[in-house]
């Protein structure tokens, strides 16, 4: 049981780096992003891409980290598919939600742009790579280390928890010192009120898509590592990440952190009675509880 | 092609774009005329192809049994399929609706499509409920003794028009109808429907199980048109997004708009069958993806460009006023 709750811990780093950008986004660009997991899906290819063929070309060793199964090459890979990205992000935002905001078209509009990128992107992954799974490293043991209790976690899987965590206080550090990530609090807290004392919507936005893109894809690559890459992988942390997100309350990006945690545990822990396919399940059926009790979250007002 | 070839080829379009019609007509009673953003239209595809087969279909026996599980098989004829699986897909429309209708509209599609994957799940998983994986066969086709199998189609496709058309009329009726311009009125301003002493979500909670009971009759004639049903069919590409962008493309909130969505977009799905046959040897395999990329980007150009679709809503005070 405490084997599963780590791992649940370790599957909720994951969704919770998903689940910040999109309470980031529903919040600051004000529509539920139903893209969000293709995102996910995008970083773990392009990293693939990166370690796979562009790396080894420029001629960059191969050296794995100790008992990581990844090195210099994955620790390359892993910003610049972040970048990617957040780049994707901003690209379909002035391709097309920027558009259909001038025309005043409602959240529910933009919410269904958003479901049609989702597919416009995992089609294309589709195309370029198939729908096989595949890994970072094929054919490479990964063995478990012995913790006591008889637990058994393999050092990935601890790299997976301290990078998430990483990127959370990097991003608590944004948002706290820098003028742009006070300009995002503001807009997050009033868009209004942070419109008419000259903040620059857009600018905000753009910043907006280009983190939780960022995020999203150290998500799937960390998901990569851990398990492996298949297209339809984002659209299965889809419901998680919702859940997580409405959990901790719409906007709220510690709330989320924790909202991932308390998701991931929960399905971890549901393999013990369960089978593992219903883990999706257990993410919806808590969403809904917390629809029903408490609808604005965990950290919401009344 | 010989001629009868053709034709029996455009017959099973029309069978196939006929279905996928009434699907939009469920569809465009919650969104076109009240605004409900459910975007788990496979759920409800699954349960109503699923319930229909097992009240037609008799309990497997004998060597059968051991092979094929299913909870119920009743052996009922053609039309208390479809009753049933419109009043299945209303119960659990019901049950979904309680904890969200009273909510955002953006709850509402997280959770409808919360519910279509794990409806998938459960009849993927649950071997007693309706034979896992392996789906269940041999539904039966009403009127089959009339023709020759290689033409009932004809007959079916005359079924489907028929359902199409008695659906088409309901709806209209009730559109037109004060419960009609109270949904339109909750479209437009929730706030002023629930100030002019409209129950905002019990209206919601009609329409919602009203759309998903059609959407358990398109189900049905699914399950008997194709005689095989399995969870992989219900998948959130074939079962959700296309029907999404067929209604937009006709027009939400004109239900001739709905059905003509379903046959453009179903004929443009089909077309581009021809189309992915020029791609190279090496990327045939893959020729599904480009079809939806191009469905994909379709429903894009509509929603920036066109959203109105090809023809708008109607309007119902009158013609000359803006």
């Amino acid at each position: 049981m405490i084997e599963l709750i780590i791992y649940g811990i370790i599957l909720g780093s994951i969704i919770a780096l998903g689940a910040i950008g999109l309470t980031m986004v529903y919040k600051i660009v004000g529509f539920a992003n139903f893209a969000h997991g293709e995102f996910m899906t995008l970083g773990a290819y392009i990293a693939l891409v990166i370690v796979s063929a562009v790396l080894p070309w420029i001629g960059i060793p191969d050296t794995r980290f100790g008992p990581l199964s990844f090195g210099w090459r994955m620790m390359i890979a892993f910003p610049v598919a972040m970048l990617c990205v957040g780049f994707v992000a901003i690209f379909f935002d002035k391709l097309l939600y920027k558009k259909l905001r001038k025309k005043k078209s409602g959240p529910v509009i933009l919410a269904m742009s958003s479901l049609g990128t989702s597919f416009i992107i995992r089609m294309t992954i589709l195309i370029i790579w198939g729908s096989d799974y595949i890994f970072y490293r094929p054919g490479l043991m990964r063995p478990a280390l012995d913790l006591p209790l008889g637990i058994k976690v393999r050092p990935d899987e601890i790299f997976i928890f301290f990078a998430a965590i990483f990127l959370v206080i990097l991003l608590h550090l944004f948002l706290k010192r820098t003028k742009m990530g006070k300009a995002m609090r503001a807009t997050s807290d009033n868009p209004d009120l942070a419109l008419v004392t000259g903040i620059d919507t857009e600018r905000i936005i753009s910043w907006t898509w280009a983190i939780g893109g960022g995020l999203a894809a150290a998500g799937g690559i960390l998901y990569g590592i851990d398990v492996q890459l298949h297209p339809g992988m984002g659209w299965n942390f889809l419901i998680p990440i919702f859940a997580a997100t409405i959990l901790g309350s719409i906007g709220n990006i510690y709330g989320a952190l924790i909202g991932g945690f308390v998701i991931g545990v929960a399905q971890q822990v549901s393999t013990a009675f369960l089978d593992p396919t219903y883990k999706l399940a257990v993410a919806f059926m808590i969403m809904i509880v917390i629809l029903l009790v408490r609808p604005q979250g965990i950290f919401g007002k009344e | 092609m010989e001629f009868s070839g053709i034709s029996a080829y455009v017959v099973s379009l029309a069978i196939m774009a006929g279905i996928y019609a009434i699907f939009c007509l469920g569809l465009n009673i919650q969104w076109g005329y009240t605004g409900l953003f459910n975007i788990g239209i496979a759920g409800f595809f699954c349960i109503g192809a699923y319930t229909s087969a097992m009240i037609t279909t008799p309990m497997p026996k004998g060597i059968y049994a051991q092979y094929v599980h299913q909870i119920f098989g009743l052996n009922l004829p053609f039309v208390f399929g479809l009753l049933g699986a419109a009043i299945v897909c209303g119960i659990v429309a019901f049950l979904i609706g309680i904890p969200t209708l009273r909510l955002g509209e953006d709850y509402l599609a997280i959770a409808t499509l919360g519910i279509a994957e794990t409806i998938r799940l459960i009849f993927n998983n649950e071997q007693w409920l309706a034979n896992g994986p392996r789906g269940l066969m041999d539904m039966p086709q009403p009127l089959h003794q009339l023709v020759s199998p290689q033409n009932y189609n004809y007959i079916y496709l005359v079924i489907t028009l028929v359902v199409m058309a008695v659906i088409y009329f309901a709806i209209e009726k009730a559109i037109r109808s004060p419960w009609g311009r109270i949904l339109r009125a909750i479209r437009e301003d929730e706030g002023s429907a629930a100030m002019s002493g409209k129950d905002v979500f019990h209206f919601k909670m009609q329409s919602f199980v009203f759309g998903c009971m059609v959407m358990g009759i398109g189900g049905a004639l699914y399950a008997h048109y194709t005689k095989a049903i399995s969870p992989s069919v219900f998948t959130p590409l074939y079962g959700t997004f296309i029907i999404w962008v067929m209604l937009m493309a006709g027009g939400s909130g004109n239900n001739k708009g709905a059905i003509l969505g379903a046959y453009v977009i179903w004929g443009i799905w089909v077309g581009t069958k021809f189309l992915t046959d020029f791609l190279p040897y090496t990327l045939q395999s893959r020729a599904p993806y480009f079809r939806f990329l191009i469905i994909g980007i379709i429903l894009e150009i509509i929603l920036i460009y066109r959203p109105q679709g090809l023809i708008g809503e109607e309007k119902s005070v009158s013609k000359l006023m803006d």
